[in-house]
């Protein structure tokens, strides 16, 4: 049995600790979090040891991983000081704020030998890695451009403060909803070489951002945009769709379904013809041992547990290295968004077009 | 209870094989007037249950229900709560206790056993369940309500963390206070049946996805099959279609097939998607092969 703890009871917190506990092969041996009330009544109903001293924790309970889902700017000192006492370390999205800290923390991790994940799920939903398995095997021919969409209700009105209402603690609508398609168009094609025209706007929220808009360029002159919203009250809950143009067709993916259109120029992979081609989640999904709220969840949890068991610290899909990836595009975009536009409308006054005669002549 | 019910995920917008089709679904039942209209075709073809989610927009259908007592006397509604995007919501935003104080109906029972500090007692989680039951329950006021369901995000996440005691406190006070059998959804059937031996809540109403390709169904395949083979339970199958991936004959004609299923709720958006549904489920479900099936 792994000996496991988890820090931080939000939202993100109490759903893994849930699948976790519920897990075969763990055993849940410690909780942490600042509120005394919630694990109280953790402890009196379910037995489990809690501890309000993350430190404390450390030193008193002998583990072998932990899973870290504090507020953003607490990661960093967690997971470095979680490495140091030799656990393998699960973190949640975004990874560190500042990417000297991430930086530090895939270092260790890769000389201590010990596996790192951050909670980047999409990575583990059924139609992106379809996407995933398409793009690898070149089916859409070369990728132009990629458009990268995630909108949502989560902010719809103006509120009171708290860590996710501030920029500086890792909270607004650019590390927490669009730092999911980044990572997703990280994945797919890797580190773009820069960023430009990032728009980060508040709609309702007076200390950080509400949607996030921009552009990704990559070395080969593929381009990618995001465009991002919280306020969006017309969706239920976070919804992601990835579109991607290519030579060869079209792929566009969200959760629920991938659709893809290839031209008689595409290389058909196994199972695909000509013209469209739709795959659902019930083809795509591989069944999970607990399901709580997507199977995407349960599967990166496990995937986690079986990277330790299997001593296989090299093999991460959401590795602390790939975090650290979309961390560096989001301070890009952070400081491509503070210099404002790129040309002013002063500046970019246009060049008096050159009189020519009209249709009908020159009327002057 | 009866043999079909009739769920709401198609009034909502959800649908789990594509979102456009879920947003051309909400935008079709914009008006409640088309939902009432959809669920006055169930009734027409003898679908009277509706297991329907505490989202605000049911209210509207309660109030129209309430204004027309002749007309639905027959009508039995099985609430499933809480809304859980709702509460979701509210904890990104508030934390746990955050959302328990915005949702609490009365905010100083909660405060006093904050102040309880590290000492709270047990009466203190059955109050704030029962607490929170109640205000869910306040639409329904003056309808039947024979069946009340805890929706499977919470049946879940309290199964994971082993809150098993919950179970309990949710069964015992639906039945004391509303006369009512408890009922659980779930996407762990085998598990969750385990927990509630544990806790004493005997041959609950259990509901959770059972179709042919075993799509959401958590534990296994053959976990399901032997739990309805051997365990004591009245067990609801929803997902029949598995959103669609199952045709309609194939599904209704396996699921029948399975022993000691006592109900199945599906959706449908058009008087002829109900009587389609109503009479495949009368072709394969028969006595007979109930019997059939319990006997072997």
């Amino acid at each position: 049995m792994l000996k496991l703890a988890v820090v931080g009871l939000g939202k993100m917190g109490l759903s893994h600790l849930a699948m976790i506990h519920a897990h075969p092969r763990v055993k849940v041996d410690a909780v942490c979090d600042a509120t005394g009330y919630v694990l109280d009544v953790l402890n009196k109903y379910t037995g489990v040891p809690i501890f309000t001293d993350f430190d404390a924790m450390l030193a008193e309970v002998p583990l072998d991983a932990i899973i870290i889902a504090t507020p953003s700017s607490m990661h960093a000192k967690m997971v470095n000081a979680a490495l140091a006492k030799g656990l393998h370390v699960f973190c949640e999205k975004p990874f560190c704020l500042d990417t000297k800290d991430g930086e530090l923390a895939t270092r260790t991790a890769a000389e201590k030998g010990l596996v790192n994940q951050v909670g980047y799920h999409y990575r583990f939903v059924g139609a992106f890695q379809e996407v995933k398995r398409l793009l690898e095997a070149n089916a859409i021919g070369a990728v132009s451009h990629v458009l990268a969409e995630a909108y949502g209700p989560v902010v719809l009105k103006p509120k009171g403060s708290s860590w996710r209402t501030q920029r500086s603690e890792g909270g607004g609508c650019l590390y927490d909803y669009a730092a999911h398609p980044l990572n997703l168009v990280n994945w797919y094609f890797g580190a773009p070489q820069g960023v430009g025209g990032t728009v980060l706007n508040s709609v309702f929220s007076k200390e950080t951002d509400d949607e996030v808009f921009g552009s990704l360029f990559f070395a080969d002159g593929k381009s990618a945009q995001i465009s991002v919203n919280w306020c969006d009250e017309s969706y239920r809950k976070m919804s992601t769709k990835i579109s991607i143009w290519g030579t060869a067709g079209r792929i566009t993916a969200d959760r629920q379904e991938c659709q893809v259109y290839l031209r008689d120029t595409a290389t058909l992979p196994a199972g695909y013809q000509q013209g469209w081609n739709m795959r659902y989640t019930t083809d795509l999904t591989e069944p999970v041992w607990f399901y709580l709220r997507g199977e995407e969840y349960s599967a990166q949890l496990d995937y986690f547990v079986k990277c330790i068991e299997e001593n296989r610290a090299n093999d991460n899909v959401n590795s602390f290295q790939d975090a650290l990836m979309t961390d560096k595009v989001i301070s890009m975009m952070i400081a491509d968004a503070a210099k404002g536009a790129s040309v002013t409308s002063e500046e970019a006054l246009p060049e008096a077009p050159k009189k020519k005669k009209g249709f009908f002549g020159n009327r002057r | 209870m009866d043999r079909l019910l009739f769920g709401d995920n198609q009034f909502f917008g959800v649908n789990h094989m594509s979102e456009e089709k879920a947003r051309a679904q909400a935008m079709r039942f914009q008006d409640i007037g088309s939902v009432i209209e959809v669920l006055d075709n169930a009734m027409d073809e003898g679908v009277n249950s509706f297991m329907c989610t505490t989202h605000d927009r049911i209210a509207l259908v309660c109030d129209h229900m309430r204004a027309n007592p002749e007309r639905y006397k027959d009508f039995k509604f099985m609430p499933c709560m809480p809304y859980a995007h709702k509460y979701a919501n509210a904890v990104t935003e508030d934390g746990i206790l955050g959302t328990l104080k915005r949702f609490m109906p009365d905010e100083g029972f909660l405060n006093a056993a904050m102040r309880g500090g590290m000492s709270l007692a047990k009466k203190d989680v059955e109050g704030i369940t029962t607490l929170l039951v109640d205000a869910e329950m306040k639409m329904f006021a003056g309808l039947n309500t024979p069946v009340i369901f805890l929706q499977n995000v919470v049946v879940d996440l309290l199964l994971g963390l082993g809150f098993n005691e919950a179970f309990r406190i949710f069964a015992d006070h639906v039945k004391k206070r509303y006369n009512a059998e408890p009922g659980f959804i779930t996407m762990n059937m085998p598990m969750l049946l385990d927990a509630l031996e544990n806790v004493g809540v005997e041959n609950p109403i259990v509901c959770s996805n059972i179709n042919k390709i075993g799509f959401r169904m958590c534990g296994g395949f053959e976990a399901y099959e032997r739990a309805l083979r051997e365990k004591k339970f009245r067990a609801i199958a929803m997902s029949v279609f598995a959103s669609g991936a199952i045709p309609p004959k194939e599904a209704i004609e396996w699921v029948c097939q399975q022993p000691n299923i006592e109900a199945i709720v599906f959706g449908a958006s058009s008087r002829g998607n109900i009587r389609n549904t109503r009479e495949l489920v009368d072709r394969y479900w028969t006595a007979d092969v109930a019997d059939e099936v319990i006997e072997a």
